[in-house]
């Protein structure tokens, strides 16, 4: 049997916006993935610390407070701190174009915007998780 | 609101009028969809006459503006006399650039400030509060200190200026800075007007910046409330929000019924700690969101006028004041789209009409660039041009409430009350409101 890809889709900071988490966990659910949503309020360690308990393949993050230089970036360097290299970071949320090189730069390997279709996310998980 | 023998001959008429004329006519241009709904999945039919209002009594279920049931209108005469105040949200890094974005506002002819806090500010925590981290000066302007709050209305008369405050945990605290700064300046308590959020059950609903459990902020609010009236009398103690309910994906009536259930909870609150409804209900608010659907958006605002005068009386309020529901509008923020920003000019139009036609008593239009970032200047001036359009240009001001006697909006406002009791009923049978968001029900309803 094949393994499942297991998904974490967290919510850094303090924003309560989850209405687009809970729709891209949905979506992922429905392609047949294992997803854990961490809740609203999420400190970086706390993520780090449910990635690393839950033994998850991909990481997604989703912010629309505008925090996301600081907190996607915290949670990147946590991961790769506790050698979770091979773990695909992603995240969403209203992100301006100009800030995609710096989180790219940082280990986020994809930013999905507002308007994405959510099967561009599943078949980029797809194609790129890295185990 | 027609004599019954009219009625039946509208009726047998109507019943021609489908055989010969409509089905004639869909047979040549067939209907683009089977069924016509609106956003709360209401059927809307093809036609509306008189019959379909036959059970309204004029005198009794619509009235006239400035009297019960408010259904028209809380005014009599309602734009003729004053305009709505224009109210554009806004705020972002320090105290010093919002407080140039205000004085951008106000010198292109803003009547009114709304203030949009930072994250950390909503949550009660200091700029360098390790939770902040990232936080400072993002989706609003971050307030630690009366040194701030200073900075923030810098040059801005309290005195003549009215300000709305998005705070809803911290709301009492936030509240006594503002007054202490009004006060530093000489301006006494009695002097000021605005408005404070600070409406705990729609943030456990949707939008979840909450702070203290459900019981404990209760007891804030209505520490508010009392001090708001004794010491602040223009200043309205609580903005009761529908706004963040529809965007967290409630149709028209569940927004509705949501916010006034809410409302009628934190009076009931009120009542319960001993104050006199009639001391403090003249100075609850509201706030709703103006979406899509048209007509749908209209007869939301007449329906809440009518239910909130209703339950108020229910509750023993006597003075006129304490059975107005008085709002601000938002049009519909999940609306918009990144893609070709620029037709959000056109989306925000038609919402706002809509606010201006359900006799909104402020608004706020959205700049078309909000789906991607905060606002620039030049879309946050067409935002607040668009509604000097409205107000100077359409005509639609003229009269008050130019669509009472529709027989679809009338229609649609008695099938809105309608639905708005069912959902009490529910809420009843859970136990309330805050037994009723313990057990999830808002939130599953909305999700």
């Amino acid at each position: 049997m094949v393994k499942k890809i297991r998904v974490l889709v967290a919510k850094p900071g303090l924003d309560g916006h989850d209405r687009g988490a809970k729709i891209v966990a949905r979506a992922l659910r429905d392609a047949g993935m294992e997803v854990i949503y961490t809740g609203l309020h999420q400190t970086a360690d706390q993520i780090v610390n449910t990635a690393i308990q839950e033994d998850v393949d991909v990481v997604g993050l989703s912010l629309l407070s505008g925090a996301h230089m600081t907190l996607f970036i915290d949670v990147a360097l946590l991961l790769k701190e506790m050698k979770m290299d091979d773990v695909l970071i992603i995240g969403g949320g209203i992100i301006p174009q100009e800030d995609v090189p710096g989180l790219k730069k940082a280990g986020i390997a994809e930013v999905f915007g507002p308007g994405t279709p959510v099967e561009d996310i599943v078949s980029y998980i797809k194609k790129n998780v890295k185990r | 609101m027609v004599e019954k023998e009219i009625i039946k001959r509208i009726r047998e008429k109507r019943a021609d009028w489908e055989k010969q004329k409509y089905f004639k006519a869909i047979q040549e241009n067939p209907e683009r969809k089977q069924k016509f709904k609106n956003l709360s999945d209401i059927e809307i039919k093809n036609l509306y006459t008189p019959e379909d209002i036959a059970d309204l009594e004029y005198l009794k279920d619509i009235g006239f503006p400035g009297d019960t049931p408010f259904l028209r209108g809380v005014h009599p005469n309602l734009y003729r006399g004053r305009l709505w105040t224009m109210r554009q949200f806004a705020g972002f890094g320090s105290a010093e650039e919002t407080n140039k974005r205000y004085h951008y506002l106000l010198n292109h002819g803003e009547t009114g400030l709304s203030v949009a806090f930072d994250y950390p500010t909503l949550y009660g925590y200091d700029t360098d509060h390790a939770l902040a981290r990232g936080e400072f000066g993002k989706c609003g302007v971050a307030i630690s200190s009366l040194r701030d709050m200073e900075l923030l209305f810098h040059g801005i008369p309290l005195d003549k200026i009215t300000t709305s405050m998005t705070i809803n945990g911290p709301a009492a605290i936030v509240w006594a800075m503002y007054i202490a700064n009004a006060e530093n300046q000489r301006i006494s308590k009695d002097r000021i007007g605005g408005t404070i959020q600070n409406d705990i059950l729609k943030e456990y609903i949707a939008q979840k910046s909450y702070i203290f459990p459900p019981e404990p902020s209760m007891r804030l609010i209505v520490d508010t409330f009392e001090y708001g009236f004794k010491n602040v009398p223009k200043w309205n103690t609580i903005s009761i929000s529908g706004y963040h309910i529809r965007e967290a994906g409630s149709t028209a009536v569940q927004e509705l019924a949501f916010t006034l259930g809410d409302g009628i909870e934190y009076v009931k609150a009120a009542m319960k700690r001993g104050l006199l409804i009639d001391d403090f209900a003249p100075r609850l608010s509201f706030f709703f969101n103006a979406h899509n659907d048209f007509f749908e958006e209209i007869a939301k605002y007449r329906a809440a006028r009518k239910i909130w005068a209703q339950e108020m009386k229910k509750l023993g309020a006597k003075k006129p004041r304490s059975l107005w529901m008085r709002f601000h509008t938002q049009t519909g923020g999940c609306s918009l789209t990144a893609q070709q920003p620029e037709i959000n000019i056109v989306r925000v139009t038609l919402q706002a009409l809509a606010a201006v036609l359900g006799g909104t008593q402020s608004l706020h239009t959205n700049s078309m660039d909000e789906a991607l970032a905060l606002p620039s200047e030049k879309a946050v001036r067409i935002a607040l041009r668009t509604q000097q359009v409205i107000a100077e240009e359409s005509g639609v001001t003229d009269t008050v409430d130019p669509l009472g006697g529709s027989y679809y909006v009338e229609w649609l406002t008695s099938k809105m009350v309608e639905e708005t009791y069912k959902y009490f009923d529910k809420v009843e049978r859970l136990g309330g409101v805050i037994p009723a968001i313990e057990k999830g029900f808002f939130q599953r309803e909305i999700a």
